[in-house]
């Protein structure tokens, strides 16, 4: 792993400044979706839990662990987006048919 | 087997979609697509991780598991993710299906403790996965920071989700010596990563194990001692700081797994995250260390001048009067609309306002609510378009403009101690000038302060009248004089 650190630190570094241009411009009235969105993206720990579940012996600690972490960052990435998504519906402009 | 070349390829494609995803979301027309889309890199991403072979996971078990493609699904938790997914994705659907709109901030806490948790789970199984060999220096440290920004924003957030509920006082809980407490467990935290970063040969792997459930509790503690002595008004920052945090752990755990996807959208969020959060200081006018170490929120210093004179106030009839002569409104909302859930109401009157001629507008403080945009999001609710909603920038030079300025469960930011009185804790935060308006309405509950618990100038101030009471009652009082005419 320590031949990649640097690599990965650079990513990490990147993203950073990439979040910072993405984020900085959005207006207030959007902010409670925008953090309800990163939010769910967050959820995408998910991956690591998958890993690990599906990599670990049936039973044992890590997979138990691993279990838990995929349902927990599950809930956090379907209820995120659809929450996201509720809210998001509900913006309109004036003169929206549907009222 | 899939070659590493593509799973990466895929992770990119992901990192892509999340990446355009968030930049639409900053628009509120292309706002939903932006979900949709980030949704479809979230589903590239979970599908690629299961093409993944991992280098790793050799030497993990005596099965020598190289990759899952050709071992026995029975003898690995394999099959059991599917049940998980199915799990996760049921309870997440039925939360969002039922969750209230006023209730969105509590939502959001709980949902980023759940996602802070799992990231420290994660750490956990391959630190239990590694722990018979000596783990990498680079693993150690990463292990032990997911640990401890995980399980720290796991019960931070829950205190934030208690408090948002009213499971226990919103109110900033000091006691003494609390800097100095937080201090000491922040000196543990780091004092357990070392002693698990060190080498087995000075520390046995029984002692590490040790050491970890130690740093889990300091981390545990550590997040409570961290958000109880914030409180109230100052709850947007704490979301916006634990949400930060939260993509931290996830950035943290990618590095444990070696896994770019999980670095870069980690660190996607935990940027947006301190820049909300910077926004929000912004907007109360403090800096980020004094909001976090001075519990604000439990101060309790009447302001310099104490109450002068007496609020006046007027019954529902008496301002109606007053609204059915005016030909601009601004409503003003704070976190008292909703708790009375008066979003619906307020866009049933301010219809009837319309259509007797008058122009009617919002104007929503950035850190009106429990989190960052609480307010708009509640209007939208109420079907009110947002081109209707102003930013305190924008209403602030047209307010002496404005007949009457209504203002619904808002308290702090519209104090004008904060501009005039230097001995106001909240001097120097931008508030809205609602007091320039010809007319100020207050609707409020009781006689009582606001969450910061300063005194309000403009309540006695002779252009302002007070209606006392619930806020939806009152509006729907005066929307319902309007139909009587």
């Amino acid at each position: 792993m320590t031949g990649n650190i640097v690599l990965l630190l650079f990513i990490f570094v990147m993203a950073a400044f990439l979040g910072k241009e993405l984020i900085a411009k959005v207006p207030s009235q959007l902010h409670t979706p925008l953090m309800s969105a990163t939010n769910a993206i967050s959820g995408l720990t998910v991956l690591g839990g998958l890993v690990v579940c599906s990599t670990s012996p049936t039973g044992s600690l890590s997979m138990i662990f691993g279990f838990i972490a995929i349902v927990l960052a599950t809930i956090n990435v379907v209820g995120g987006y659809m929450v996201t998504d509720r809210m998001l519906a509900m913006f309109k402009k004036k003169e929206g048919e549907s009222k | 087997m899939i070659s590493p070349e593509i799973i990466n390829v895929a992770y990119i494609i992901a990192c892509l979609t999340f990446i355009i995803g968030i930049k639409n979301l900053g628009k509120p027309t292309t706002a939903r697509k932006g979900t949709y889309i980030s949704i479809i890199g979230m589903v590239i991403a979970v599908i690629a991780v299961y093409f993944e072979s991992n280098p790793d996971a050799s030497n993990i078990t005596e099965a020598g598991i190289a990759d899952y493609w050709n071992l026995d699904f029975m003898q690995t938790g394999f099959l059991w993710t599917f049940v998980a997914l199915a799990i996760g994705a049921l309870i997440g659907t039925v939360w969002a299906k039922k969750v209230k709109m006023t209730g969105m901030p509590e939502l959001v806490a709980l949902f980023n403790g759940f996602g802070a948790l799992a990231s420290s789970l994660v750490a956990f199984s391959q630190f239990n996965n590694l722990r018979p060999n000596d783990a990498g220096a680079v693993d150690a440290v990463a292990t032990g920071v997911t640990i401890f920004i995980g399980v720290m924003c796991f019960s931070g957030s829950m205190i934030a989700w208690a408090k948002l509920s009213e499971k226990m006082t919103g109110r900033a809980i000091v006691f003494k010596g609390q800097n100095f407490i937080t201090g000491l467990l922040l000196l543990a935290v780091v004092a357990m990563i070392v002693l698990y970063v060190l080498p087995g040969t000075i520390i046995p792997a029984d002692a590490k194990l040790i050491v970890m459930i130690a740093l889990c509790a300091v981390s545990f503690i550590f997040g409570i001692a961290f958000v109880l002595p914030i409180g109230g008004g100052d709850m947007p920052v704490v979301i916006s700081l634990l949400n930060s945090c939260t993509g931290l752990a996830v950035a943290a755990a990618g590095f444990l797994l070696e896994n770019t996807a999980l670095i870069v959208n980690g660190c996607l969020v935990g940027a947006s995250g301190v820049i909300l959060t910077l926004i929000m200081c912004k907007a109360m006018n403090r800096s980020i260390g004094n909001l976090l170490f001075s519990g604000f929120g439990a101060v309790d210093t009447a302001s310099g001048k104490g109450p002068g004179a007496e609020p006046k106030s007027v019954s529902a009839e008496d301002a109606y009067m007053i609204l059915e002569a005016a030909s601009s409104v601004v409503f003003i909302p704070g976190y008292g609309m909703a708790v009375a859930q008066a979003q619906h109401v307020v866009r049933e009157l301010a219809e009837k306002l319309e259509d007797n001629g008058a122009e009617v507008s919002y104007c929503v403080h950035p850190v009106a609510g429990r989190m960052p945009g609480h307010m708009n999001v509640l209007l939208a609710e109420a079907d009110i378009p947002y081109e209707q909603l102003k930013t305190m920038e924008e209403m602030n030079p047209a307010m002496p403009m404005q007949d009457v300025a209504i203002i619904i469960g808002a308290n702090d930011v519209v104090n004008p101690a904060a501009e005039t009185d230097e001995s106001s804790p909240i001097y120097g935060m931008p508030i809205i000038k609602a007091y320039e308006a010809r007319t100020v309405f207050v609707l409020k509950r009781g006689k009582g302060r606001g969450f910061s618990g300063v005194e309000n100038e403009l309540f006695t101030m002779p252009n302002t009248l007070m209606i006392y009471g619930d806020a939806k009652a009152t509006i729907s009082a005066l929307a319902s004089e309007f139909t009587a005419e």
